[in-house]
């Protein structure tokens, strides 16, 4: 399997990445080098393995559904790089 | 600097005071710093404010007046914590993580941050957006990463403990790298809330010190369940500095055959054989094991640890803290914002792991990889039925010169076979220094059971009392 300059710039996409095209010339032999190496996981017949996804077997951590204090708004908010009354100010969603 | 141990008895004993010890701190940071570069921030009124006032207080707490590090991705309140990334140049957290709660209830005393690569993402700490971190015991050569800040910091004598965070060998390949112990506890035992997360199933917080006795105490003020961490453990936190006896005999220690131990500098290998014999004359059996699956750890790494990056990092849009760009839509000012905002190194990653949950690859990839996941944890509970503890180097080599890696990202990841495999099965891992090539420190790990850092930490600290040299700082060659 082959990376692309085109599938550097489709995953960019995804990740929501603008990529220059000197940074996807850059990216194109690097990125195959690394999933090159891991194609290696293709070697084995792994059919009947289970999935790791996490190292211990966890169940799921449950707590009473009670209101407790949580950070206030100006707390919250104050890291914002825009913000107006107790909001976050974004740019326009839509056009129109 | 002394170590932690023996600030602690200086002071419960009354003979110094916790602002002599701070001073010495900020003093050593001031020489040594221009030359290492270990610290993105350094607090010292507010350090030495908080120790004046624990000067006039009873001792009370186990690290009372013991001044301290953290690396910059742990979240300090009202502290600029800036995990080494443009993105989060200006962040101050509005709440601390829980590690730097638990030392602030014990006393400690925060003197700074460390740098790190950015978001942890890296092995020598090059990736770091603001500037570079010398290896204390030769300029010019790494620190290793991603803690190196916090292994220099510890090593050049600034500090006598420091936290960092491990997700494939983030303390321990710097602490091998600095000369100095670095501590990676069974995932769980300390909290990671308010570690900026890079791979949460992997990532995990620990300390970097001078002795294995001091990364027990550090651990046992550390680590315990914690409501706010629901991947935290409920295990009891045991008094791990009593664990240490010295005593060995009968204590069954893995070691892996020649052929998967390929590739090692001579005088890394070296070293190795000469830890073995150490441990061997003091009683302890030496078993050899097999870790079959341990060729394909790196790949795996390399999959699940970029999956969960690119899903962690995705909250860097622009929106609630940290960088903004501006674009004329919101799209375009999340694409910008995150190009700007993030290193190459970090790209990269966020790539490999898009890529590797994408629609059609999934199944080859990101599923394959925590299939593997499956066998390696296997293999480590086949050894761990024949020995107590697994013996490797922490790293191939010594620490490598800044920019020799630089060029080939699939380089850069080799150097951490030996490390990650404890962090796909979860368990506790330590270096410990074992030995010097060229002035350059080499670091052995021990890696033990599941909870079990009781035991790892007795044989770690029963073979620093017989290897031959005590703990080496770099201070005497550094700005002095």
């Amino acid at each position: 399997m082959q990376i692309t300059a085109d599938t550097v710039r489709h995953v960019a996409k995804l990740a929501r990445l603008a990529v220059s095209e000197t940074e996807v010339e850059r990216l194109t032999p690097e990125l195959n080098d690394i999933l090159h190496y891991a194609e290696q996981l293709q070697q084995l017949n792994l059919d009947d393995v289970v999935a790791t996804s996490h190292s211990f077997q966890l169940v799921n951590a449950l707590r009473a559904d009670v209101v407790r204090p949580s950070l206030p708004r100006e707390e919250a908010l104050k890291n914002a790089p825009d913000s107006e009354q107790g909001q976050v100010r974004v740019p326009a969603v839509l056009e129109g | 600097m002394q170590t932690v141990k023996e600030i602690i008895r200086s002071l419960q004993s009354g003979e110094s005071k916790p602002s002599e010890w701070v001073e010495l701190s900020i003093q050593q940071i001031e020489r040594a710093e221009s030359s290492i570069q270990s610290f993105l921030s350094v607090q010292p009124e507010m350090a030495i404010q908080q120790a004046k006032k624990l000067d006039e207080s009873q001792p009370s707490g186990s690290l009372y007046g013991v001044p301290y590090a953290l690396k910059d991705n742990i979240c300090t309140e009202g502290l600029r914590t800036t995990a080494a990334s443009r993105i989060l140049e200006n962040y101050i957290p509005p709440y601390s993580a829980t590690v730097a709660e638990k030392l602030q209830n014990e006393n400690a005393v925060l003197v700074g941050k460390t740098n790190l690569d950015e978001f942890a993402m890296g092995s020598s700490t090059e990736n770091s957006a603001f500037q570079k971190t010398h290896n204390p015991h030769r300029l010019g050569f790494v620190p290793g990463g991603s803690s190196g800040g916090s292994a220099a910091a510890v090593a050049a004598n600034m500090v006598p403990f420091a936290l960092g965070s491990d997700t494939g060998g983030s303390i321990r390949q710097p602490a091998a790298f600095c000369g100095v112990v670095g501590l990676k506890p069974t995932y769980g035992r300390v909290s990671r809330f308010g570690l900026i997360a890079f791979a949460s199933s992997l990532d995990q917080i620990g300390p970097f010190t001078q002795t294995v006795e001091d990364a027990a105490l550090v651990l046992e003020a550390i680590s315990g369940y914690d409501p706010h961490d629901s991947t935290s453990a409920k295990h009891e936190t045991e008094r791990f500095s009593q664990a240490l006896t010295g005593d060995i005999k009968g204590m069954r220690v893995g070691v892996l055959p020649q052929d998967a131990l390929h590739g090692l500098d001579n005088g890394v290998a070296d070293a190795l054989q000469n830890a073995i014999r150490t441990l061997s004359s003091a009683g302890a059996e030496i078993v050899e094991i097999d870790l079959p699956h341990q060729s394909y750890a790196v790949a795996t790494y390399y999959l699940i640890a970029p999956a969960e990056a690119s899903s962690n990092l995705a909250r860097y849009d622009g929106v609630r803290y940290g960088r903004r760009a501006s674009g004329e839509t919101l799209l375009e000012m999340y694409e910008k914002t995150r190009s700007e905002g993030f290193g190459l190194e970090v790209k990269r990653r966020i790539m490999i792991g898009t890529y590797a949950l994408s629609s059609g690859y999934y199944d080859a990839f990101y599923k394959r990889a925590q299939k593997m996941r499956t066998l390696i944890r296997q293999d480590y509970e086949k050894a761990f039925a024949k020995c107590d503890v697994i013996l490797t180097p922490t790293t191939p080599t010594t620490a490598f010169r800044m920019g020799e890696k630089l060029e080939s990202p699939l380089q850069m990841y080799l150097n951490d076979i030996f490390t990650i495999p404890a962090n796909l099965a979860g368990l506790p891992g330590i270096s410990v220094p074992c030995g010097k090539v060229d002035g350059l420190p080499v670091g052995m790990q021990l890696v033990g059971r599941a909870f079990d850092e009781a035991t790892l930490l007795r044989v770690a600290h029963a073979y620093e009392q017989l290897r031959g040299f005590s703990v080496q700082l770099a201070a005497e060659e550094v700005g002095q």
